[in-house]
């Protein structure tokens, strides 16, 4: 009744790039920073896995600032899609260019 | 063994409803299920904590969030317009180079986790390891051990809650005046004194 660990880093590499595809392929702002947070939550779950291979807690640690960093991320970045959309109704990321230096 | 591949298998379908949806409702359910089924996947591998980071940080914060921005900008004032669809002339390529990233990752990875892997680890990674995961051994490494890490979080949340406030706080849209402007200029009727009054009581 034992899972290896290589199954569960499997399971992360698949997720993380499920997010890669959905980063790359959508043009929807939100659905992107979805898929952020999809590799985010991938990335988690490899370190997660290690961490009880080797039982270090220092995955879990990890996993824990990753996840506060994510929030802020997220902050981040739905408060530029407000801002961008209060600009202008297009929120298409290719024709945002409002934010070039 | 059987509960792995059932999450393993609903996550993988979430995370692909999330990418596929056409509206960012849907993929904020997708995500959601995503989010449920990788808490109980932290608490198959022992990390009690987390999981339940999991479902109250990323599914009660983070999904309420992108919920307020969907409501936001879809309120009626203007149609969301993302433009035309142009994922279809992507979405080939992006699948065969993820496909063929996956690949490597996973071979260079999943062989180097089996190599590297020292004697005190366990060989499935279900089962009793003591103290390992729990709530009171996480609290410990992290204010002990970690606390410089755990402080610097701490600055990361300030500086983000400050920058959101700067970039989305006090600007109308292109063309109006700032709020404080709009709110003066909205509270002027108010505070002008009756004329009708004053003129009433001068003929009286």
């Amino acid at each position: 009744m034992t899972v290896a660990p290589e199954n569960y880093v499997a399971l992360s590499a698949v997720l993380f790039f499920i997010g890669v595809v959905g980063v790359i392929a959508r043009r929807n702002p939100l659905i992107m920073l979805m898929s952020i947070e999809l590799l985010f939550n991938a990335a988690n779950l490899a370190l997660v896995t290690y961490a009880r291979a080797w039982a270090n807690n220092a995955g879990h640690i990890f996993a824990f600032l990753v996840i506060t960093v994510a929030a802020a991320e997220a902050a981040i970045g739905l408060a530029i899609v407000a801002v961008t959309f209060r600009r202008s109704p297009h929120v298409d990321v290719d024709e945002v260019a409002a934010l070039k230096g | 063994m059987i509960a792995f591949w059932i999450l393993a298998l609903l996550m993988i379908a979430s995370a692909v409803f999330t990418v596929t949806a056409q509206k960012p409702v849907y993929s904020v359910v997708g995500l959601l299920a995503n989010f449920l089924t990788l808490a109980a996947t932290y608490l198959m591998l022992q990390a009690e904590f987390l999981a339940v980071i999991q479902i109250v940080v990323y599914s009660g914060a983070i999904l309420i969030l992108f919920v307020f921005v969907i409501a936001l900008l879809s309120s009626g004032v203007r149609p969301f317009d993302v433009g035309p669809d142009k994922a279809r002339m992507v979405l080939v390529p992006a699948i065969v180079l993820a496909l063929l990233a996956l690949l490597g990752i996973a071979l260079t990875t999943i062989r180097s986790a089996v190599a590297v892997r020292p004697e005190s680890a366990l060989g499935g990674v279900t089962g009793e390891s003591g103290s390992f995961g729990s709530v009171a051994s996480f609290g410990a490494a992290l204010f002990t051990t970690n606390l410089l890490p755990f402080e610097i979080t701490a600055f990361i949340l300030m500086v983000a809650v400050i920058g959101v406030v700067l970039i989305a706080g006090d600007e109308g849209p292109a063309g109006l005046p700032r709020r404080k402007k709009r709110r003066a200029i909205e509270r002027e009727p108010i505070v002008k004194p009756p004329v009708t009054l004053s003129t009433s009581k001068g003929a009286q």
